[in-house]
């Protein structure tokens, strides 16, 4: 059994928080700079422009990609072969609090949704979702989600026998009708299937999915989701152009005979994480 | 981009002569208020208290920002959303607000407003807020400091540049 300190923990989700804030992930800085140079309007070209010199002067100046710094989301692969030697909340947290701090990140979380919406002040409770895989290392991935673009989330229970084309409309309706508020180009996470909490939850994990999916029809569903999200106009912040859409990711699992979930994560251009494997 | 410079106070000539679309940049002074800042004055005004600024004429900026850090007079400052505002524009709008910075959508009856009182609605650069920081020369407190983030915020901004999304004739550029 390998025994995994409390600080290299902390260490590494500080270092995670750090990346995920200051750094646009290459993949998304290589999207966003492909979808300026094939921009023909000058509006959207401009704004894409704005937003990859947004990206480099908060990595050289250090200033956060978004003044919303956002509910941390942590997800954590862990072996069996490992133990960590601490609570694993405690430290996570105490990581988190400790680098919004000292980088100056804006704490967005407040105590309670209802009766008490105080901020906490240290950006903390991290949203933590830990899965038990095999082996002797940890998979951690920390993930920074914007209040504006999560309030565009969005769920269907789809009857059993919905075909393709139903999904389809209803992904890209909710896309025109977030229109600018999520600021697209969106990253666009889908979970398809499982529960209605396993869609959701899916739907996160797919955003952060660099590869298209390895089945052919889901990748031929990305790209025709892709596609006609681009055709509704919506662009880059609402300004118009082709660009509504970065990318498209599924995410399925198996079902009720039942049900068909679907679940939508709209992430903004900024999609920012990282992830290390301790 | 053909750009249209405006200083604070922006006149009425100013906001005519916007349209739809338009790239602007302010230079001047504008003011942060955000969800929980308008909550504030609208109960303080129900309550018939005095309210802590004076907005004739101002540019209200819905934001957010992150604490500056050392050397700097703000840190990241992009817009927040704007509908959630929505409820309390009429309220911002008699308070005498010509202005309003932003990202996303209206209410159908807040763009009437904004024909009403001929006051214009922008849009800046969404999450673009290190590159906005850039633009932001001098920044001080001056309400509810007890909110943090959501404080009411008095901006020395340079070419702080933002989109016209409803002027004052019913131009709508999401429509």
């Amino acid at each position: 059994m390998r025994t995994i300190s409390q600080e290299e923990l902390y260490t590494a989700v500080a270092n995670l928080v750090v990346q995920a804030n200051f750094h646009l992930p290459d993949h998304v800085v290589q999207a966003l700079s492909h979808m300026r140079n094939s921009e023909q309007k000058p509006l959207p070209k401009e704004t894409l422009n704005i937003l990859l010199q947004n990206a480099t002067i908060a990595a050289t100046k250090h200033i956060p990609l978004c003044q919303d710094c956002g509910s941390v989301i942590v997800f954590l692969q862990i072996g069996t072969g490992v133990t960590i030697d601490g609570n694993l909340e405690e430290i996570i947290n105490r990581a988190v609090a400790d680098t919004y701090k000292s980088h100056y990140l804006r704490p967005s979380i407040v105590k309670d949704p209802l009766f008490d919406r105080t901020n906490t002040g240290t950006n903390t409770p991290a949203f933590i979702h830990t899965e038990i895989a095999e082996g002797n290392s940890v998979v951690i991935t920390v993930y920074i989600k914007g209040g504006g673009s999560e309030n565009m989330s969005s769920i269907k229970m789809f009857t059993p026998t919905a075909d393709s084309e139903e999904i389809i409309d209803y992904i890209v309706t909710t896309v025109k009708q977030a229109g600018p508020n999520p600021c697209p180009p969106l990253f666009l996470g889908i979970g398809i299937g499982g529960t209605a909490d396993v869609a959701m939850l899916n739907a996160k994990k797919a955003v952060l999915q660099k590869e298209p999916h390895p089945k052919e029809e889901y990748r031929k569903l990305e790209e025709v989701i892709l596609q006609r999200c681009n055709n509704t106009g919506v662009g880059p912040l609402g300004f118009g152009g082709n660009h509504t859409v970065a990318m498209v990711r599924i995410k399925e699992a198996s079902t009720h005979i039942a049900t068909l979930p679907v679940a939508l994560n709209l992430n903004c251009h900024s999609l920012r994480y990282r992830s290390t494997i301790l | 981009m053909k750009t249209i410079d405006l200083h604070t106070p922006i006149s009425d000539y100013d906001l005519q002569q916007l349209k739809a679309g338009d790239f602007i940049t302010i230079s001047g002074t504008i003011y942060t208020a955000r969800d929980k800042a308008h909550k504030k004055i609208a109960e303080l005004i129900a309550q018939q208290k005095s309210l802590p600024i004076d907005f004739t004429n101002a540019v209200l900026y819905y934001a957010g920002p992150s604490p500056a850090p050392p050397g700097m007079p703000i840190g990241a400052i992009g817009p927040t959303t704007s509908y959630r505002m929505d409820a309390y524009t009429d309220i911002m709008l008699s308070l005498g607000v010509r202005m309003f910075i932003g990202k996303g959508s209206r209410s159908s009856e807040v763009k009437k407003l904004f024909v009403n009182y001929k006051a214009v609605y922008c849009s800046s650069f969404g999450g673009a807020a290190a590159y906005l920081n850039q633009c932001v020369v001098d920044a001080q407190i001056i309400a509810f400091e007890e909110f943090g983030p959501e404080a009411i915020y008095k901006l020395t901004v340079e070419k702080f540049p933002a989109i016209v999304i409803n002027d004052t004739y019913g131009g709508d550029l999401y429509a």
